[in-house]
């Protein structure tokens, strides 16, 4: 069963009275378990195609199948609906709440699905252990480094049981130091069976996929397989 | 997720910019602050009126006599004794609105107790006057109708009197009091009205039985009641039609022709008194309303807030809605926030005008009303004005598109 299936995407916007097709018939199967770079220089529509796979956007035109459900026409509140239960997001910036305790910030994905209070906690605390910030729950971001704000942002993702996580950039804002260790955490998801899609524009980061696609100018060019270079996970504070 | 787990956040999203959330409730608290305090004191005033009223009678009318004319010279109701005893007794059985009807003759006279004298109002009437002029009895008791056929030489007394006469704290029951030489027993000591609006003493009085008036003080019987007939009318709707029907009696009884004018004057003081009460009433409507304003412009500063938080805080609601906040979750978080600030400073307002209130009335020594209608209807309408105002920026934030919120800088 494949977990995405674009046929034909079309995106267009105008600008000014002038159409920009950020996306030009785009095609792209993913079964579950793969682990994708998707690549491209700025205004290549790679965001665009992010947008649209992370049920942010919708496109103009084409089909676009999440887990054999067609997404491509669904409302605002439908749409909401589907990245509760099926997404997970991890941004550049992390996007964190500020003045919110990691707990709080992983917990809110689960505070939209209805979950009860307790479940809600135990659930939380479980996932930023499994990102290997169990001693950290009560810490506010400003009290993080960038390295475990990103991997908060990642226990967020993960928290609602995704059957994709799609990272912007994650590793935009951080150190290499920091990348690999964030890269290894995706690994490791992914070692577990997560289906995992990561918009980068550097090719290091891109080596960790097992499958990379190149955008440019509204298509994919190219759609590589390839071996994926294992990161080396020096996390200062080991899962418990 | 649903409306009541929106609370929570929203006072967690409220305590962290407390001093901002602080100073945007303040608009509304002082908004229904003034709207309690504002109200209070005008309820306070409308009540001192009633009370002024209530101590000057039930639903009283007083009929005056004509006036006399002396070389042009018009003397003033009340001049010209025009009002007969025959007059009363006509009112009394013929006026189907009066209650009751008692004569008031007048005069100012010197008292005369064992060590102390005094000068004070001396009243020839009957036993009805009490309860027309609203007079409870501290001591003793009122003098009876035999009493006014016996022409008793008893006599009821302020306490105004009993201090002048006897000091504070001694019962006067029993003793005796000289009235133009004439000895009287105090049969009654009048329970404390305290004063007019004026200032005038209204414990400063005595009464006699009327015979006794006429027979002692004014010197021999006569056909003229030289002095007012006061009146109560059997409720206070009824108070116009005593007073319509006591003219047609009189001018039956006086034979005054179509057209001409009236020989005596009624005064209606039930109708005064509901013209002070609508003065006031019309103050408070007037307060009130000034205080609304003010609660309306405490609601625009509720969304002057809620607008800057939306902008504020766009990359919070991105990141919201791509974890899976429908737009209705982003509208009831901020409409719940906006409704948390205004219903909080509702309860702090009332809390606080009603302090306001309660000195303002102690140093005026104002009565003060607690109205606790107005203080729901105020909380109330604190929460409209939270859902009116906050609404547009709820809807703002609720209308946002994720992927632009979340790139927000």
């Amino acid at each position: 069963m494949d977990l995405i299936r674009l046929t034909n995407i079309h995106k267009t916007y105008s600008l000014g009275g002038e159409v920009v097709r950020a996306l030009d018939g785009v095609d792209l199967t993913v079964g579950a378990g793969e682990f994708i770079a998707i690549m491209g220089s700025s205004g290549s529509g790679k965001s665009t195609l992010m947008n649209i796979l992370g049920c942010l956007d919708r496109p103009t035109s084409g089909e676009y199948f999440l887990n054999d459900r067609e997404v491509s026409r669904l409302g605002r509140g439908e749409l909401a609906e589907v990245r509760n239960e099926l997404l997970g997001f991890v941004f550049q910036s992390f996007n964190l709440l500020s003045r919110t305790s990691a707990l709080e910030n992983v917990e809110l994905p689960l505070v939209y699905a209805g979950t009860p209070a307790a479940e809600r906690k135990r659930r939380a605390a479980e996932a930023l252990v499994r990102v290997g910030l169990g001693k950290r729950l009560d810490h506010k971001p400003s009290q993080l480094s960038g390295g475990q704000q990103q991997r908060v942002a990642i226990a967020r993702a993960l928290v609602n049981r995704p059957k994709l996580i799609l990272a912007d950039e994650p590793t935009g804002n951080l150190d290499s130091k920091m990348s690999n260790e964030i890269m290894a955490v995706f690994q490791a998801l992914w070692d577990e069976g997560m289906t995992i899609l990561l918009v980068t524009h550097e090719a290091d980061i891109a080596r960790y996929a097992s499958r990379v696609l190149v955008v440019k100018d509204g298509k994919i060019v190219t759609d590589t397989r390839q071996e994926p270079m294992r990161a080396t996970s020096t996390q200062s504070e080991k899962a418990p | 997720m649903n409306l009541i787990q929106t609370f929570p956040l929203a006072a967690r999203a409220l305590w962290r910019n407390k001093t901002r959330s602080f100073l945007t409730a303040l608009g509304v608290v002082i908004g229904v602050a003034s709207v309690i305090s504002m109200v209070a004191i005008g309820e306070g005033a409308k009540a001192s009126v009633e009370q002024t009223f209530a101590s000057m009678g039930t639903n009283l009318l007083i009929v005056m006599s004509g006036s006399t004319s002396s070389g042009g010279l018009m003397g003033g109701f009340g001049s010209m004794p025009t009002l007969t005893w025959d007059d009363l007794k006509a009112i009394q059985r013929e006026a189907s609105a009066v209650r009751a009807a008692a004569p008031s003759l007048n005069t100012k006279s010197s008292v005369l107790g064992e060590e102390a004298n005094w000068t004070t109002q001396v009243t020839g009437t009957t036993p009805e006057f009490f309860g027309i002029r609203s007079w409870t009895f501290a001591r003793g008791n009122a003098f009876s109708d035999s009493d006014v056929e016996g022409g008793s030489k008893v006599i009821v007394v302020g306490q105004t009197v009993v201090d002048k006469l006897f000091g504070p704290n001694v019962d006067p029951i029993g003793q005796t009091i000289r009235v133009r030489s004439i000895p009287f027993q105090v049969i009654g000591v009048l329970a404390r009205k305290g004063q007019s609006p004026m200032g005038q003493d209204y414990d400063d009085t005595t009464m006699i039985p009327v015979t006794t008036f006429q027979a002692k003080i004014q010197g021999g019987l006569q056909k003229y009641l030289s002095g007012t007939i006061v009146v109560s009318a059997v409720s206070s709707q009824l108070t116009q039609r005593a007073q319509g029907q006591i003219t047609d009696i009189l001018r039956d009884r006086h034979s005054i022709a179509k057209g001409a004018d009236d020989d005596f004057s009624i005064r209606n003081l039930t109708e005064i008194a509901s013209a002070q009460q609508q003065g006031t009433q019309t103050l408070t409507t007037l307060l009130a309303a000034i205080a609304v304003v003010s609660l309306l412009v405490g609601g625009i500063g509720i969304m002057n807030i809620m607008l800057v938080s939306v902008t504020e805080r766009t990359r919070e609601i991105g990141v919201r809605m791509a974890v899976g906040a429908k737009p209705w979750h982003i509208l009831a978080q901020f409409l719940v926030e906006a409704v948390t600030l205004s219903m909080l400073g509702g309860f702090a307002g009332v809390a606080l005008g009603t302090g306001v209130a309660l000195s303002l009335s102690g140093k005026l020594k104002w009565s003060f009303v607690v109205r606790p209608d107005i203080m729901v209807i105020s909380v109330a309408f604190s929460v409209l004005v939270g859902v009116v105002f906050g609404l547009y920026p709820a809807r703002k934030a609720s209308r946002l598109d994720p992927i632009d919120a979340l790139r927000y800088e």
